[in-house]
């Protein structure tokens, strides 16, 4: 069975995420989209081998629970505060991530692919995932938000790497799970950073100097 | 000779006699609803009808600076809905008025039909009004393309620019193409609030006149071109509804399952949109558009997945 309804679900989300401008409701798209990534690579395979259900649990419980709990206690911490515009407004993202989708589906029938992954949303969802990750980094200026479009960004990379699931090793993809908590983790205490130096997450004051 | 005329002519005169008569239900329908949410009684469902039969006994007001022009807002409002009902497949998988490309012509009725309404209102030369049709102009330049890209789906999915056929096909094809036509239903449960004024996009009880989207555009009818608009309304909202109900229906193909199924889809539609209006807050003007754009994307997004999956 190809997993293509589930794929078209992680690409609405990607929209919500762009159009959204609360930071929890990001939050918990984020984590949803984590979750569908654990279905997908379910419903890729036909018998699951104990590698198998160890990666999906792994990629549910870190992308699905772990991060956005950290991302969700970092954001309790902070002090409520008005949210700074995007650098982009949230109409003008939506559109710039529709006309990323359309790149993406023309992107993705150049790649040469194995033909087997032609008629899925492998690529196309992963190219766009990539896409809207970048937007969310570039054009929000909350740092928990960039962290958001970090994570989503990866998600792209993850579903790409999927694609490759049965010549390789589960092994990379494990490492790159642990990578990304690192990451995030990382990120968390430069936010906290901020959030101490300048008293407000809004990464747009990072470009001012300070005395 | 007799017997295959007669189907279509008893299809014509069913369908419209159903919508010109049960149209105003719909409204009814939904400040019940809303009603039973807020904890009222609430007015009774036929409260349009008595409305509609008082307004035509009043006499109507005209401002000096209006012109012909004012009346040809009702009109429209009245003709083009009815009009457009004839495109529409009901009851059955058929329409009394089909041909190539009747799609394109009912997306095209409504912008003859909100051409008139606008000119009307901008004709009283009232600053309202002028808001009023600016905005609802901006959103219906919106709405369109989200209405089009689900038609564009629907004729790939069925193989022809004709609406009735699009309506059946579609009807049954959600095992087929469940995910392209979720994203289309949703794109078009958008424009059907839009288009008709409810909330969460405009609220058609609202009484402050910034705030007004429609309600602005016609405050200055009285009488009966005031009933002509409020009867106008509810086919509208008749017709567009139908081609959401539609759009969700299999078609079994007996009148007597048919019928039924497809005014009970259109009782359900109403409760829906009284549930929405009842939970829902108005959006922030400017989160309208966010909305509509985002109607587009997801029909867009519909018609690409189904031209690829």
């Amino acid at each position: 069975m190809t997993p293509n309804l589930l794929l078209a679900a992680i690409m609405l989300i990607n929209f919500m995420l762009v159009a959204s401008s609360r930071v929890s409701k990001c939050i918990q798209l984020a984590a949803l989209q984590g979750g569908l990534l654990a279905l997908v690579l379910l419903l890729m395979h036909d018998h699951w081998p104990f590698h198998v259900l160890l990666m999906a649990f792994s990629t549910a419980a870190i992308k699905g629970v772990v991060i956005p709990a950290m991302l969700n206690r970092a954001q309790d911490r902070m002090k409520p505060q008005r949210e700074p515009e995007p650098y982009v407004g949230y109409t003008l993202t939506l559109v710039m991530a529709a006309a990323g989708t359309g790149l993406a589906f023309i992107l993705a029938r150049r790649l040469p692919l194995q033909a087997g992954n032609l008629g899925t949303l492998f690529v196309p969802a992963s190219i766009m995932a990539l896409f809207t990750g970048f937007l969310l980094l570039t054009t929000r200026k909350r740092a928990l938000l960039q962290v958001v479009g970090y994570l989503v960004l990866e998600n792209g990379v993850y579903l790409f790497s999927l694609l490759l699931v049965k010549q390789m090793p589960l092994l990379v993809e494990t490492g790159v799970l642990l990578d990304l908590v690192v990451g995030i983790f990382v990120m968390g205490i430069v936010i906290n950073h901020i959030q101490t130096a300048f008293d407000s997450q809004d990464t747009h004051r990072l470009a001012h100097l300070k005395d | 000779m007799i017997r295959t005329l007669a189907r279509p002519a008893l299809l014509l005169l069913a369908q419209m006699v159903l919508t010109l008569v049960l149209a105003p239900l719909l409204p009814g329908i939904v400040n019940k609803v809303k009603a039973l949410f807020a904890g009222r009684v609430g007015p009774p469902v036929f409260q349009l009808y008595y409305d509609l039969a008082r307004l035509l006994r009043k006499g109507a007001v005209f401002s000096r600076t209006t012109t012909g022009v004012f009346l040809a807002g009702p009109a429209a409002s009245v003709a083009v809905p009815f009009t457009a009902a004839l495109l529409v497949p009901m009851g059955g998988a058929t329409a009394p008025v089909s041909f190539a490309g009747d799609a394109v012509v009912l997306a095209y009725l409504f912008g003859v039909a909100r051409f008139f309404v606008v000119l009307a209102a901008l004709d009283t030369g009232s600053a309202f009004e002028g808001m009023g049709a600016a905005r609802e102009v901006t959103f219906a330049v919106l709405a369109e393309p989200a209405l089009f890209m689900g038609l564009a789906t629907l004729a790939r999915l069925s193989g022809g620019p004709s609406l009735a056929p699009m309506l059946t096909a579609a009807g049954q094809g959600w095992r087929a193409a469940g995910g392209p036509l979720a994203l289309v239903l949703t794109a078009w449960v958008i424009v059907f609030l839009v288009e008709n004024c409810r909330i969460p996009f405009d609220d058609p009880n609202t009484h402050l006149e910034l705030t007004m989207i429609h309600e602005a555009m016609v405050l200055d009818h009285s009488g009966p071109p005031l009933a002509a608009v409020l009867y106008g309304a509810s086919l509208k909202l008749w017709v567009l509804g139908a081609l959401v109900v539609k759009l969700c229906l299999p078609h079994r193909g007996t009148w007597w399952i048919d019928w039924p199924a497809f005014l009970g889809g259109m009782t359900l539609l109403a409760c829906g949109v009284g549930v929405v209006e009842s939970i829902m807050a108005r959006l922030r003007m400017r989160r309208v558009s966010q909305a509509l754009i985002a109607a587009v994307v997801s029909g867009t997004f519909g018609f690409l997945l189904l031209l690829l999956a």
